[in-house]
């Protein structure tokens, strides 16, 4: 057998590609080249330090930030891959909140604090132009029985939850529109272990539930080797070294990888 | 007959850039032909290269040079030059992989946990619960266990769970990374009926088995691993694999 | 040149209606923008009026604008001709413009209020002047303006949506009465001003061209004659307006939003209507039908 005589499956076409991204503030590198794809239902973990640029990018990917240079290709839902660098703003925030989740770090950002837990969940539906008052509210409930709120909360507000709870509260709220990608910037930052435990175990189910495809920025290893298929390495602005989360933390090849995979404590 | 795992000219080193720039030749073009029904058992001193080369064989470990040809759906493809995707949708379907050691994922019980390769490969999750009790039942898992999730189990336990995982998937390939290491007699004679049912079915395997007793009963044929460790200057010893590895995040 | 222009008043040299002519362009102008793009808010150059913000300084100015020597003024405060802030700025103007003034709706070309559209229905040709304090409908919901102009630019009122989801689910209705959000012309949501929601359903193809200004926050907005004015709802709970078990203590009427006043330190009180003019019309209309039912009885005797 010769290598030519090898054949691979049709690739699926990428959900998300990225080329040549790049983005400074002023002389300070954000990111630098960045390229990659991902396709439907697959998890990509972007690990480094603080500073190495991961929040930066995934800001550009969210469109929350305009990069540099490079270009962003989306596979939308009826229209094929699409530039969302060239989509119009309406266009972009549209694809933001219904084909997409944001999951931020501190639940503050991406929830409403004065809003009831089911006037959360509701909003992406209404805001696509739900109007029956019965259907948002057991739709929003079906989600709070999947991120694990009990139903006697429904009507509180997110205030007086716990971070756990926020956290999980937003996932819903993202999740409800059935997204194709949901980016998320340290999920289980801020939480205690234990909830952290199950923040990971609940997203991991709904992710390969939903066959979400998601993009998930952290410093936490653990979180990674958890929830990611892939997982890519940044550190000052480039990616150095990336492939199968267990082949990067099982044999790390690059220095700083090496070093990262080497410092974590062993339990 | 297609031969379903053929690795050509397998290289491996390991750089370890934390210690100094160390270099760790572990083995050097190594070619390895498994047939189906065969059970190939990877043999050679402690250190010598073994479970590196089974993890490479699962592109868990990234060789440096050389090719593994495995059959996949039809088509042969390079695991070491496939797109990670595509190592996922194999590992998924065609190569399983049974490690020493349990990976527990938090809250999710011992029978989602032996269910879950069989759901993802399609199969309707009342019938992969109901084959995950059969192999529980096998492998001597109190019943009143499965509920529960195994970070608690003990090591023998957490390993029959992990076993019981591995085989529920009637894999082409099948890598078992010391299978019987910390089991009793009696489940022994499970894991080696359990692999001469997967060899009967046509299952390609490649295994370390230290018990001498389970290699005589399912391997076909020794693999000598550990030329390239014995000619070179220094030994990658477990101890620094696992320095190296560190990364066994819980 | 504007119609106004050189209309100087008699006797202390102010200009007529208050505003120079240029300001009085500048604000015609965002008036027909406003027009124009129904519900959208005109950021205008507002000006310091001889009143504080608050008490109807951009509804003074959107009428300062408005009105010629011809026209005829009526000012309501939560429909009432004769409160305090009615009384003032109505004198403001007969002040500055010597235009007539009118407690009657039927006669008014004009009309400016606070908080009430009056109950007897508008005609083509006149002009309702609503003053606002916070044109913003999104403004609880989102605090930035550049984001609330965004929301307003791209339709995304989903948000104004879950604040009436916030009712039902505390309260088990819309419990919103006043300053209810609507969307006009089938585009942009717009605050009708404080007027109970009671009013909203008479702002829907009005014939009369409704102006709204607000004097601290400096945007004008409009409904042109004839155009479509929604109430935001949901399928299962419909906008509904107020009703009272009652009729209005003076005038009887079962269709007029009703004021309640308390009459004495002991917790008695009565119900009456809102807008003035509406009533005292009814009791006149009454009382002469009395008095023309009493002369023809008289006569029999």
């Amino acid at each position: 057998m010769t290598t030519s005589a090898l054949r691979k499956p049709a690739p699926r076409p990428p959900l998300l590609e990225v080329s040549g991204l790049s983005k400074s503030y002023g002389t300070q590198i954000g990111c630098r080249d960045i390229s990659f794809a991902i396709r439907p239902g697959e998890v990509l973990g972007i690990v480094g330090e603080s500073g190495s640029g991961k929040s930066t990018l995934l800001a550009c990917l969210s469109g929350r930030l305009q990069p540099d240079t490079g270009s962003i290709t989306y596979d939308m839902q009826g229209r094929g891959p699409v530039d969302i660098l060239t989509l119009s703003e309406p266009e972009r925030r549209r694809l933001a909140r219904t084909d997409w989740g944001i999951v931020h770090q501190n639940p503050r950002d991406g929830l409403r604090l004065d809003v009831s837990a089911g006037g959360n969940i509701g909003e992406r539906p209404m805001a696509i132009g739900a109007r029956h008052y019965g259907d948002i509210r057991s739709e929003a409930q079906d989600w709070l029985k999947k991120v694990e709120i009990d139903l006697s909360r429904t009507d509180d507000k997110p205030r007086t939850f716990s971070g756990g709870m926020q956290q999980r509260l937003q996932i819903a709220r993202n999740l409800v529109t059935r997204p194709r990608l949901v980016f998320m910037d340290e999920p289980t930052g801020g939480l205690d272990v234990s909830v952290q435990a199950r923040l990971l175990d609940l997203l991991r189910g709904l992710v390969r539930e939903l066959g979400i495809a998601a993009i998930i920025v952290t410093h936490d290893l653990a979180v990674v080797r958890l929830l990611a298929d892939r997982l890519m390495v940044m550190q000052r602005g480039r990616v150095i070294e990336e492939g199968l989360t267990d082949q990067v933390l099982d044999d790390p090849h690059h220095p700083y990888t090496q070093l990262l995979v080497s410092s974590v404590l062993q339990v | 007959m297609t031969i379903p795992l053929h690795a050509k000219g397998l290289t491996k080193t390991f750089t370890l850039h934390t210690q100094g720039g160390i270099i760790l030749p572990v083995f050097d073009t190594i070619e390895l032909t498994v047939r189906a029904g065969e059970c190939v058992c990877l043999h050679g001193p402690s250190g010598a290269g073994k479970s590196t080369l089974l993890r490479s064989l699962y592109a868990n470990y990234k060789p440096d040079a050389g090719q593994i040809l495995v059959e996949h759906g039809g088509q042969t493809i390079d695991l070491l030059a496939a797109e990670p995707w595509e190592v996922v949708e194999i590992r998924r379907s065609t190569i399983g992989y049974v490690s020493q050691f349990l990976r527990v994922i938090p809250r999710v019980a011992a029978l989602d946990v032996v269910a879950e390769p069989a759901i993802s490969n399609g199969m309707p999750a009342e019938e992969a619960k109901a084959l995950a009790e059969t192999l529980l039942t096998r492998v001597r898992i109190p019943e009143r266990l499965w509920s529960l999730a195994p970070a608690t189990f003990s090591g023998g336990e957490q390993q029959r769970v992990n076993i019981a995982r591995g085989f529920i998937v009637d894999y082409p390939i099948l890598l078992l990374d010391e299978p019987t290491a910390s089991l009793d007699a009696a489940n022994r004679q499970t894991v080696v009926e359990l692999i001469r049912e997967a060899k009967a079915r046509g299952t390609a395997v490649v295994g370390i088995f230290h018990d001498e007793e389970v290699r005589n009963a399912v391997a076909d044929r020794l693999f000598e691993v550990g030329r390239a460790a014995e000619s070179a200057v220094v030994s990658p010893s477990k101890t620094d694999e696992r320095a190296l590895v560190g990364a066994l995040v819980a | 040149m504007s119609p106004t222009a050189a209309l100087v008043h008699k006797d202390d040299g102010y200009n007529f209606a208050y505003l120079d002519e240029q300001t009085k362009r500048m604000i015609r102008r965002s008036l027909l923008k406003a027009l124009s793009i129904p519900g959208y808010q005109v950021p205008f150059g507002g000006r310091e009026m001889p009143l504080a913000y608050g008490w109807g300084t951009g509804g003074i100015q959107v009428t300062a604008s408005v009105i010629g020597p011809d026209d005829v003024l009526k000012v309501i405060d939560q429909g009432a001709d004769d409160t305090t802030n009615a009384v003032s700025i109505r004198r403001f103007f007969q002040t500055v413009c010597d235009v007539a003034v009118t407690e009657s709706t039927a006669e008014a070309t004009v009309v400016q209020t606070r908080h009430r559209v009056p109950e007897t229905p508008l005609k083509e040709g006149q002009v309702l002047v609503y003053q606002v304090p916070q044109p913003e409908p999104l403004k609880k919901i989102e605090p930035r303006e550049t984001e609330t102009r965004k929301m307003h630019a791209y339709a995304e009122y989903g948000a104004m949506q879950v604040t009436l989801y916030e009712d039902v689910a505390h309260f088990g209705r819309i419990a919103k009465t006043y300053d209810y959000p609507a969307v006009i012309n089938g585009r942009h949501l717009m605050s009708p001003s404080p007027i109970p929601k009671f009013d909203n359903p008479k702002m829907e193809m009005n014939p009369a061209i409704q102006l709204f200004g607000a004097g601290r926050e400096k945007r004008i907005y409009a409904v042109p004659p004839y155009t479509s004015v929604r109430s935001l709802d949901f399928d299962d709970h419909p906008f509904e307006v107020q009703t009272w078990k009652g009729s209005c203590a003076l005038c009887g009427s079962t269709t007029s939003y009703l004021d309640e006043v308390i009459t004495d330190d002991r917790g008695s009180r009565m119900f009456v209507c809102s807008d003035t003019d509406f009533c005292n019309t009814r009791q006149a209309e009454a009382a002469a039908a009395k008095a023309a039912v009493d002369k023809v009885s008289g006569e029999e005797a």
